[in-house]
């Protein structure tokens, strides 16, 4: 691909000037950053280059905001970020249940079309529901951006629900794409209780080993509705993207 | 169509600021003047940063050790940039793979060029963007509008940059500097929609306004807050959502990002993504991290055609020649020593001149635009070290600043402050000259008070001299001693 650039530029001579710059640069080697001072001091290599014994990412994990050492304790830290983020949370017993609780939502909200993509739990949870519906991921016809942003809620599932920080983390591959936990005024979570991890950290890694070396295109965490500080640092929710967020909790 | 850019971004570019003063340092000294006096701008950015400083500790206090996840971040970032001449290849091979097209850029002018040799291929016409300090730096839009594309700005902050033909006043809070009323009579002016004080009615119109926008553009442009080595991944924080509507709808996506930017790991981003949303706006996370690996992949039902990352050096390369200050480059441009910074606050983010504004600003754009130029920003700091205690992923940023003076005084000294030096080394090595200018000092201080010749005139102009004391310090601690 490199080379491929637009007409006049040549990218091959760019990037050769730039690593250039770059080896020459790195030729002196920096100190290390002043530290609060703990164990993990990283020794040089053969080459005087910084060897990490240990991964910073890694001895960071005590260090973090807590993801909950059991079951329980991370549902109870979701709940309460969920709450705090001004998200909605319900935990339900099964299926059927969370069925009604999306019913009883449209008619509470007086949704008239709601957005959904192919998947077990969410074709559950969506029928029988009391408005319009529209597929995005119909096989072979696109769908239309103006009708998807017409919809009043996207409903999706999840990859998983990070306890530490509140967050849902969708993929495009298997959660209806890009535009359908964005583009619509409401999102609609629905998950299984197995599907709560503790940290970020297993999140990321839960991800990398379900997908492989076949990564989605996007990979998304969502922390609460959209907001923005931006006039007078003064918080309002739906800047952009949904103006509410409810999680249906199965299990 | 999508509405082309009132007032023009061009107004009032960091380079072009307004009217040109001789340099950027008496532009600066002008500015900051003007700004100082204006107490009522000053009081209401205090106020807008004093739900800030709440927000980030109560944030803070989640993290089981916040201190030593500094040295976390700091580790992982110095580690990256230290081997950048491996992970950028590595990087750029994995990004490949997933189907992204990379384009290397030396300079700004190459950056735009490839830019809009990208829009040309590709017919474009419209263009949406999401925040990006990069096409800033590159002043991207200006071209692009010169060009004759319609682009516009969808972070709300940016958009109401762009409204006002001004650049950000702040890195990461574009238009703290602006007052509700101001911007619904912007939004009355330009919109043509009805005046309200509500920041909530003033958020909804952006939202109604851009949301077709997005629909109808053909491109959109982003920057990039991570480049992940191991995955080939760009990691892009935003709280509005317009930066995923950005990579949703449009048919292509251009991504702009500074080389420093890799990282190793994606566990890294475990420990970087909480810490600059904490340190950056009191937030436990911040609301969108999206992580994007190439365009549309077969089986999933949107997303772009084509995507394109845009490597920038623009002398970021001659900052990381510098072992002294290159951890200036683990800058993840959180903006947290903007917040705390006594001359921020005080000279507001205009006065810099500068893309970059604050402690992190002043350090990099000698670097970025000549130390000739620029040093007057590391002696706009009153090394209070503010910064240094706030940054999470400890750049010495106060240091640096010394390091910045130390380095312009050796390159290009001023021959009055030479002289003067040699003149105080020449008193300093001789205890009865010492004595002497010492005991003249103290007897002609109420004297040079009362007439202010200069250059003692500048500094009582806004200042006072306490008295003069009756002895000297050495005669003071020989009766001490007794």
């Amino acid at each position: 691909m490199t080379g491929a650039a637009s007409g006049k530029h040549d990218n091959a001579a760019a990037r050769a000037t730039i690593l250039a710059r770059v080896r020459e640069a790195l030729r002196i080697p920096a100190p290390m950053p002043h530290l609060a001072g703990h164990e993990s001091e990283p020794a040089a290599d053969g080459a005087g280059r910084p060897a990490l014994t240990i991964l910073p990412s890694e001895a960071a994990r005590p260090w973090l905001p807590d993801g909950g050492n059991t079951p329980e304790a991370s549902l109870a830290l979701l709940e309460e970020n969920l709450q705090k983020l001004r998200a909605t949370c319900v935990r339900v017993g099964d299926l059927a249940a969370a069925a009604d609780y999306l019913a009883g939502l449209v008619r509470e909200k007086d949704w008239q079309r709601v957005a959904w993509h192919a998947h077990p739990l969410v074709e559950a949870v969506l029928a029988g529901v009391p408005c319009a519906t529209y597929r995005v991921d119909a096989p072979e016809t696109p769908f239309d951006k103006n009708a998807l942003e017409a919809c009043d809620a996207g409903i999706t599932c999840c990859e998983c629900l990070v306890a530490q920080t509140g967050s849902i983390l969708v993929a495009s591959s298997t959660c209806g794409g890009r535009a359908l936990s964005i583009l619509p005024h409401a999102h609609v979570v629905i998950a299984t209780i197995d599907q709560l991890l503790p940290t970020l950290a297993e999140a990321l890694d839960g991800a990398r080993q379900r997908h492989g070396g076949r990564l989605p295109s996007m990979l998304s965490f969502i922390t609460g509705p959209s907001r923005t500080g931006d006039i007078e640092r003064i918080l309002v929710l739906g800047a952009h993207g949904p103006k509410e967020l409810f999680v249906i909790l199965v299990g | 169509m999508i509405a082309p850019t009132p007032g023009g971004s061009t107004a009032h570019t960091p380079e072009g600021h307004a009217p040109a003063a001789a340099s950027a340092k008496k532009q600066f000294l002008h500015d900051a003047a003007e700004h100082v006096r204006d107490t009522g701008r000053r009081a209401f950015v205090r106020k807008a940063l004093s739900g800030y400083y709440v927000s980030r500790d109560t944030q803070k206090a989640r993290y089981r050790d916040w201190e030593h996840a500094r040295d976390a971040a700091s580790l992982a970032k110095w580690s990256a940039v230290n081997q950048l001449d491996t992970l950028l290849p590595k990087f750029v091979a994995n990004f490949e793979a997933n189907g992204g097209q990379v384009h290397w850029a030396r300079n700004g002018e190459e950056a735009r060029e490839i830019i809009l040799g990208l829009l040309k291929n590709a017919n474009a016409r419209a263009v949406i963007k999401s925040k990006c300090m990069t096409s800033e730096e590159i002043h991207l839009n200006a071209a692009m509008e010169a060009d004759g594309y319609g682009v516009v700005e969808s972070d709300l902050g940016e958009f109401i940059q762009q409204l006002r033909g001004e650049p950000p006043y702040h890195f990461v809070f574009p238009c703290m500097h602006v007052r509700r009323d101001e911007i619904s009579d912007l939004f009355g002016k330009h919109l043509g929609t009805a005046p309200t004080d509500s920041p909530e009615e003033l958020t909804m119109i952006a939202r109604k306004h851009l949301r077709r926008l997005y629909v109808e553009a053909d491109v959109g442009i982003t920057g990039a807050n991570f480049l992940v080595a191991e995955t080939g991944q760009i990691s892009i924080t935003e709280n509005e959502g317009n930066a995923r509507l950005t990579v949703a709808l449009p048919r292509m996506h251009i991504a702009i990002s500074g080389i420093e930017k890799v990282v190793e790991h994606l566990d890294d981003l475990a420990v970087l993504l909480p810490m600059l949303a904490t340190a950056g706006a009191g937030q436990p996370m911040t609301c969108y991290n999206t992580l994007y690996a190439g365009p549309r992949r077969e089986g999933e039902c949107d997303g772009p055609e084509e995507m394109h990352l845009v490597l920038l050096d623009n002398a970021r390369t001659a900052l990381l020649a510098d072992p002294e200050q290159r951890d200036a480059l683990h800058c993840i441009r959180c903006g947290a020593c903007l917040n705390v910074c006594p001359i921020f606050k005080n000279v507001g983010g205009f006065t810099y001149g500068t893309t970059y504004q604050g402690p992190i600003g002043s350090v990099i754009t000698p670097h970025l635009r000549g130390l000739a130029d620029w040093n007057h920003l590391s002696a706009a700091s009153s090394l209070c070290g503010a910064c240094t205690d706030v940054c999470p992923v400890r750049i010495d940023i106060h240091h640096h600043l010394l390091h910045n003076r130390r380095n312009a005084a050796s390159t290009s000294p001023s021959w009055l402050e030479k002289q003067g030096q040699r003149f105080f080394a020449f008193v300093a090595r001789r205890p009865w000259l010492f004595a002497l200018c010492g005991w003249l000092g103290r007897k002609t201080l109420p004297l040079a008070k009362a007439l202010r010749p200069p250059p003692l005139s500048a500094w009582l102009a806004t200042r006072d001299l306490p008295p003069a004391p009756e002895k000297s310090f050495r005669a003071a601690w020989k009766a001490r001693q007794r």
